[in-house]
């Protein structure tokens, strides 16, 4: 008699398991016992099928259910994320208060001695700049060391193909150029690549600064880019120039700051001509930073969109 | 002014859920864009306009530019490989 339990192990395909069973059969075919009908063959081979059927409907409703039952927890444990965080956030003082921590000797010394000691009239540019112009150093370096990294991945060389034996990777197509947007490009980029220029100089005596002008220079160039094609853009900015302008602005941040530290650790007296408060050319070294730091910014963000659009700048 | 900043709070709220809900990936990317745009005002109203044009500048800008150009690959990569025309109204999530 067949052995049906073996039967189950088989991972079948219907048709091997009426083969499989028929072999199983004639093997086990003993003397005493009465050869088996084709017909009780095919019975035990539905019935192992229809066993099989309903094995995967009950895993399809075992999944559907660990689906739902997976949402559910999801939205619960987000819900009890987000209660657990406004609960503690009631704790904190409330803003702008006399009393809160944040008002401290420190933020006195940088509201009183900020205008005479860094000479700027925004005092953030003067904090970030001057007091901790470190940690601004490190951002700059962070963003150079991103553009370094994308650069890596993402540069296409035109004859890697030659070299190496690499397929040319996937371009995207060039857009046909829109009058729509070369026209309002006309207007728009220079007007962009100005105010761009101007947050930057004005950094230290109003809102901005080097990032913002730099991301909104590296906008301008963007919309150029984006509205006259690829062979007028890198006219404008070629990977060598990419390459000079931003390392030569980090190297002169970090030489003239790393200047400034030198002077102040050994005691040096730095007597920059910090000019009058107010007047574009003032503020000691807080103007060239600005200028420094919007340059890499610009270069950066300019990379990041040409490497992403066509693997070269 | 307190109603303001907890209408804006509220409409923050609302994007970062519908960001993850909605299905139409263009309609996240926009999302995100409104997303910065509040951030811009909540940082005015908190007497901070260097990070409000810094945020304007990157987040409304740049960073939004960077994803439609990501959204862009991903459609010319689709059409290359003949998927169907299921763009009506711009991608679905798989």
């Amino acid at each position: 008699m067949a052995d049906l339990r073996r039967l189950f192990s088989l991972n079948s395909n219907d048709s091997s398991l009426d083969e499989a069973l028929k072999r199983d059969l004639e093997e086990d075919q003993h003397p005493e016992d009465s050869p088996l009908s084709a017909r009780e063959v095919s019975m035990h081979a539905s019935a192992i099928r229809r066993e099989e059927a309903s094995m995967q409907r009950r895993e399809e409703k075992a999944w559907v259910l660990s689906r739902r039952a997976y949402q559910v927890l999801s939205v619960l444990t987000a819900l009890i994320i987000i209660s657990v965080l406004l609960l503690n956030i009631l704790d904190l003082p409330l803003f702008g208060e006399a009393d809160n921590p944040t008002n401290n000797e420190v933020s006195a010394r940088y509201l009183e001695y900020g205008l005479e000691e860094g000479g700027a009239v925004n005092l953030v540019a003067d904090v970030i700049l001057d007091y901790r112009a470190f940690d601004t150093l490190g951002e700059s370096n962070v963003l150079f060391a991103a553009a370094c990294t994308v650069i890596l991945l993402l540069r296409r060389f035109s004859d890697a193909e030659q070299v190496h034996g690499m397929p040319e990777p996937l371009l995207l197509e060039e857009a046909p150029s829109d009058p729509l947007l070369m026209a309002a490009a006309r207007l728009l980029v220079p007007v962009l690549l100005l105010f761009g220029c101007c947050i930057i100089l004005n950094g230290h005596l109003g809102p901005g600064g080097g990032f913002a002008g730099g991301a909104v220079l590296g906008s301008g160039l963007i919309l150029y880019l984006n509205a006259f094609g690829d062979q007028r853009a890198s006219r404008v900015l070629t990977f060598r120039s990419f390459r000079i302008l931003s390392a030569s602005a980090l190297m002169f941040y970090a030489l003239s700051k790393a200047f400034s530290f030198f002077c102040g650790a050994n005691g040096i007296p730095l007597d920059l001509p910090l000019g009058t408060p107010g007047s574009i050319l003032s503020a000691g070294l807080i103007l060239p930073l600005n200028m420094a730091v919007g340059l890499v910014v610009c270069c950066t963000v300019y990379a990041f969109f040409t490497l992403f659009r066509k693997g070269e700048i | 002014m307190d109603i303001l900043v907890t209408i804006l709070l509220l409409v923050l709220l609302l994007n970062a859920v519908m960001v993850v809900c909605i299905r139409n990936l263009f309609s996240c990317v926009l999302i995100f864009m409104a997303q910065s745009l509040v951030m811009v005002l909540l940082w005015i109203l908190l007497q901070a306009p260097d990070l409000a044009i810094t945020e304007a500048a990157v987040g409304a800008g740049v960073s939004s530019l960077l994803f439609f150009l990501a959204l862009r690959r991903i459609h010319a990569l689709d059409a290359e490989k003949g998927a169907p025309a299921n763009k009506k109204g711009g991608l679905r999530h798989g």
